[in-house]
Formats: C-alpha cells, structure tokens, sequence
C-alpha cells in the first residue's frame, strides 16, 4: 500500500489514514478505557491512601510498599502460593511429562486419552473446587463419613488417615494445590505431546543404531529438543499456580485466614474488606513485577542454555 | 528354534510394557472422570441419603432436583444470564478483533505498529490487581450491576489474544483475493467483510472457542461488578446459591451439573477444535 504519495501530507492522505485508523479504533478505545487507564492507575493509587470512597487521596509515596515489605500476611501469602506453585511444577508437570511419554507412539486408544486429560482444563474452577470440596468433606453423620475420600479410606482399614482435609490448616493448601494441579496437568500433557510428536523420528533410530539405551536417548535426544515447549510450559505454570485463587475462594469459602491467602485473596481483602485501596494497588503492582522478573528470567534462563 | 525363543521373549517384554502404561493410562483416566460422575450421581440424591448411601447408582433417582434448583434455585435465570454475556462478548470480540487484525495486517496508518505492540505487550505482562481501579472506573462510569459494563471488561479481557491470532491469520493470507475485489470497486470494509472474515473461517472459529470458555467460566470479575442476583452469571450463581444451601449438597451438585453440562456437550462434539484452539492460543500466549 505504500504509494510515494504517501509522503506528502495532502488532505486525501490523511483521510485514507483516518479511514484505516477507524478500523483499529473500537478495539483502541476499549482497551484504552478498561486496560491502560486502569493500568496507569494501578501504579498511581499505590503511591496513594484511599479508602474508595472519599473524594480526597491522600499521596503518601513509597509508604503503601514500605508498609508491604514488613506485612508478614503478606509474605505469608506469597509463600502458600509459592507452593502451590511448588506442587504444581514438580508433581503436575512430571505427571503430565509422563503421560505425553505414554502416548507419543503407536498406542490404542491415544484419541480417547487425549479428550479425557483434557476435560478437567474446560472446567471452571468454581465447579472444580466445587465437586473436590464434596469429596474431601470430612462431616460426619450417622456414624458415616459424608466424603468419598474419607468414606474410601475408611473402608479400606486406613482409618488414621481419615481426616479433615479442608479445615486443618496442615493438609489444606497440599489439598488445594493437589486439586490445582488435577485441573492443570492436562494443559501441560497436550503441549507437551504436540512438542513430542514435532520431533523427527529418525533421531530415535539414530540413537538407536548407535546403541543408545533409552534413558540416555531421553536425556540426550529428548529433552533438549523439547526445552522450548517444556520452558513455555513451567512458565505458564507459574504463572497459572501463582494466580490461582478462585480455587481457594469455591474449596474454602471463608479461608483459614493467612493459611490459605494467596496474593490475590489478600488483595481482595485489602480492598473489599478493610477499604485500603491504595494498599491492594501496591500489592498488585508488587505482584506483577515478581511475576514478570521471574518469567522474564526463565525465558531469558532457557534461550542461554539452547546457546549452549 | 533360538530364534524364536528370543522372540517370544521379546513379544513378552513388550505386552509387559504396554500393560503398564495402558494400566498408568487408565488410573490417571479414572481420577478425571470419576469426580464428574460423582458430581452427577449425587445431584440424584435426596437430603437424607446423601449423607449415608455410597453405592454408584443410589436407586430412585430424583431428577426433581434439577427442576428445584433451576427455579428455586433461579438457575433458570443464571443460566440465561451466562448465554447472554457469551454470546455478546463473542461476537463483540470477533466483530472488533476481526475489524483490528485486519487493519494491522493490511492497512497503511501512522503508528501501526506502536498500537499493534501495545496489544501484544498488554498479553505478556501479567497485572493480577488490576481488578482494583477497574471497579473503581466501573462504579465512577456507573456500570457496576449492568450488563453492558461487564460485557465490555469480558471483551477487554479476550481482545489482545484475539487481535494477535487473527493478524498472524491475516498475515498468511494471500493478497490475490482482496485485489480482485478491490479491483471490482470493494471497499475496504467490504473487503474485510465480504473477503478476509470468509477465509479467516478457521481462526475465528478457534477465537470463538476460546472465549466462549473463558466467558463461561469467568468468576472473579462477576463478583466483584454483579451484585443484582437478575444479572449474575452461572459461576457467580453458584456460589451466590451455596451459601444459603450449604447442606444441600445434591442441589449443589445439580447446580454445577448444569453449569458443567454445556461446556462438556460441547468439548465432546468439538474436541478437535477445542484442543487444537487452546494449546495455540497458549503457545502464543
């Protein structure tokens, strides 16, 4: 489309231009009102005290992060998502690495695993919070555990374990990152099987023909073909794990207070419940640069060691 | 005779092994599939026997459950409400996206690309309280507990990944067609609708999956924009019927049957789409 024409500024130019720019406008405008403003004023409101509803804001620099750097709930929090997260990577990730393992060659029915690994991922995480929370129920009426859990293991002589899953602030958050990474791993499965079956097979019978035994042909063929697909992988695990919290809100609606926070509960809780908008803001913001360092660094972690 | 022994062998060998991972395969399959028939057993049950009645199949079953939780329960409403907010963020996004991809990938303006990686940056930069000034804005705009208010965050929410989808589509497409057209004295919003939204058939359909879920599925911008019960969608609907209910778990179980039972008609008749759809937009993502 770049006519030479172009170059000079006539009022046919600009309204060719403007008539283009119609086209990106909705989207523009959309964007600019629900994304950048609110963008924009998260990093202004945490720089403020405000309780949301007075007209004045008070502008208390750095305070609102100060104030964050010695709020143990806080860091408590950041430490129950970190391991979520934790679970999430080792036992959600090698689960689903196994099983794109089991189903990258000539196997019955690979269609149907596939479907299957894959329905938890559409749910939403209401229902799935939801539908655990039924089955981890430790009740007890009639002399009967109302859970499934607690019902099966009862019935199979394990009666120690019979427990309550959701209320004891020891098991809770396992409960709850176990639950997380049920809904997860068949995200990590299905790409992870795409990034299998992308690798040429005659990279296998070379190994093979060589005399390689199959777990130096996984570690020396395998994975290193795979890093990209698996560094995209662990990094939208940690960010998914890090984020999660709708989980938590459907599994354990009122919360062990700071045994189930995460930073999402604890900046709903700064603005909902205790009015301190500026302070969620700066939770917020807190939140993202993590966020952004470390899949920034994972990122950057990974192209290094493809160099290398 | 030596040879055939070492066949043997090795024929056994591999039935052991394709025992174990068909046995691995097929526990991994039953811990999906179990808790969603559970949810649907128990939905079918009574007050009382929920409690004490483990069997599989509790005879008789009582479907009335449905009928309660859709009326009483006002799921009938929710239900609604969610069809309502999916449909009009879908087209809203595949309409605006299509309108903006488009543009990006064959129109001339200044600050093209300043626009277009402001879409994309906005996707790579995670902002988890950014819900904070969002209903800030809301409640100054007025859009708190309106349908149009959280109609326009859900198109927001799904626009950039849409947007980048579609352009990568665009990019790919060849010229010929359009200059045909716009040889024939199209014009350029003829050529995006009578041209590009026809061939971009495939990626519109795998945005349209990918929003519809994400829209179905959408909780927290629900509780924190929708008070009014006549306006909330399925998931605020079920937490919002939980609490008052919180013994009834049969009805809860029907609640989240009917919340699930869309999705999971669809996942099933679609499941090519669906998994192919989302495992793009995650890798682009």
């Amino acid at each position: 489309m770049a006519n030479p024409s172009a170059n000079k500024f006539t009022f046919p130019v600009f309204k060719n231009y403007f008539g283009n720019f119609l086209f990106i406008l909705p989207a523009v405008a959309i964007f600019s009102v629900f994304y950048i403003y609110p963008f924009y004023e998260i990093f202004n409101l945490s720089l403020h005290e405000w309780n949301g509803i007075s007209l004045e804001k008070t502008f208390v620099g750095l305070e609102n992060f100060k104030m964050l750097m010695s709020d143990m709930s806080w860091w408590k929090s950041m430490r129950n998502a970190a391991y979520i997260t934790f679970i999430a990577l080792t036992f959600q990730n090698i689960l689903a690495f196994a099983l794109a393992l089991a189903c990258d060659r000539e196997i019955r029915l690979k269609g149907f695993y596939r479907v299957v690994f894959f329905l938890p991922p559409v749910l939403s995480e209401i229902v799935v919070g939801f539908i655990w929370k039924w089955i981890l129920n430790a009740d007890v009426q009639a002399n009967q555990h109302i859970g499934l859990l607690n019902y099966f293991l009862d019935m199979v002589g394990l009666n120690s374990l019979v427990h309550n899953w959701l209320s004891d602030p020891n098991t809770v958050l396992t409960c709850i990152a176990v639950v997380h990474s049920w809904k997860g791993f068949g995200w990590g499965f299905i790409m992870l099987l795409a990034g299998l079956q992308t690798i040429d097979r005659q990279l296998y019978e070379a190994a093979q023909v060589d005399g390689a035994s199959t777990w130096s042909t996984f570690r020396n063929v395998t994975i290193p073909m795979m890093l990209p697909v698996i560094t995209v992988v662990i990094v939208l695990t940690i960010l998914g794990a890090m984020q999660s919290f709708v989980l938590i809100l459907s599994m354990v609606s009122q919360g062990l207070g700071d045994h189930t926070s995460v930073p999402v509960t604890r900046i709903l809780a700064a603005m909902t419940g205790t009015q301190q908008f500026g302070y969620a803001c700066a939770e917020g913001v807190m939140f993202g640069i993590i966020l952004v360092f470390i899949s920034f660094t994972l990122t950057k972690f990974s192209e290094r060691m493809k160099q290398a | 005779m030596e040879e055939s022994k070492f066949f043997n062998k090795y024929r056994l060998l591999r039935w052991t092994k394709s025992t174990f991972i068909h046995a691995f395969l097929m526990i991994v399959t039953i811990t999906c599939l179990f808790p969603l028939f559970w949810m649907v057993r128990t939905s079918l049950m009574t007050r009382e026997t929920i409690f004490v009645d483990k069997s599989l199949l509790p005879m008789p079953f009582h479907f009335e459950n449905y009928w309660i939780v859709w009326t009483e329960g006002n799921f009938g409403m929710y239900f609604l409400n969610s069809i309502i907010y999916t449909v009009c963020v879908v087209l809203g996004i595949v309409i605006i996206s299509s309108l903006a991809a488009f543009a990006f990938s064959r129109l001339n303006f200044p600050g093209r690309n300043f626009f277009f990686v402001m879409f994309v940056a906005a996707m790579m930069i995670p902002l988890p309280g950014s819900f904070v000034p969002l209903v800030v804005l809301m409640n100054k705009l007025g859009l708190v507990n309106t349908r149009i208010g959280y109609i326009f965050c859900l198109i927001n929410v799904g626009l950039s990944l849409s947007i980048l989808l579609l352009k990568t589509f665009f990019d790919k497409m060849p010229p010929d067609l359009e200059d045909a057209a716009r040889i024939d004295g199209c014009s350029k919003l003829g050529i995006w609708r009578h041209v590009a939204l026809p061939l971009a058939r495939p990626a519109i359909a795998v945005i349209v999956i990918l929003n519809s879920l994400a829209v179905w599925n959408e909780y927290i911008l629900a509780m924190l924009l929708l008070n009014n019960k006549s306006l909330m969608p399925l998931q605020r609907g079920l937490m919002e019927f939980q609490g008052p209910h919180s013994v009834d778990d049969h009805l809860i179980m029907a609640g989240l049957t009917i919340a699930v039972a869309p999705i999971v008609i669809i996942y099933l008749l679609m499941q090519k789409h669906i998994i192919k759809g989302l495992s793009s937009g995650a890798i682009v993502g």
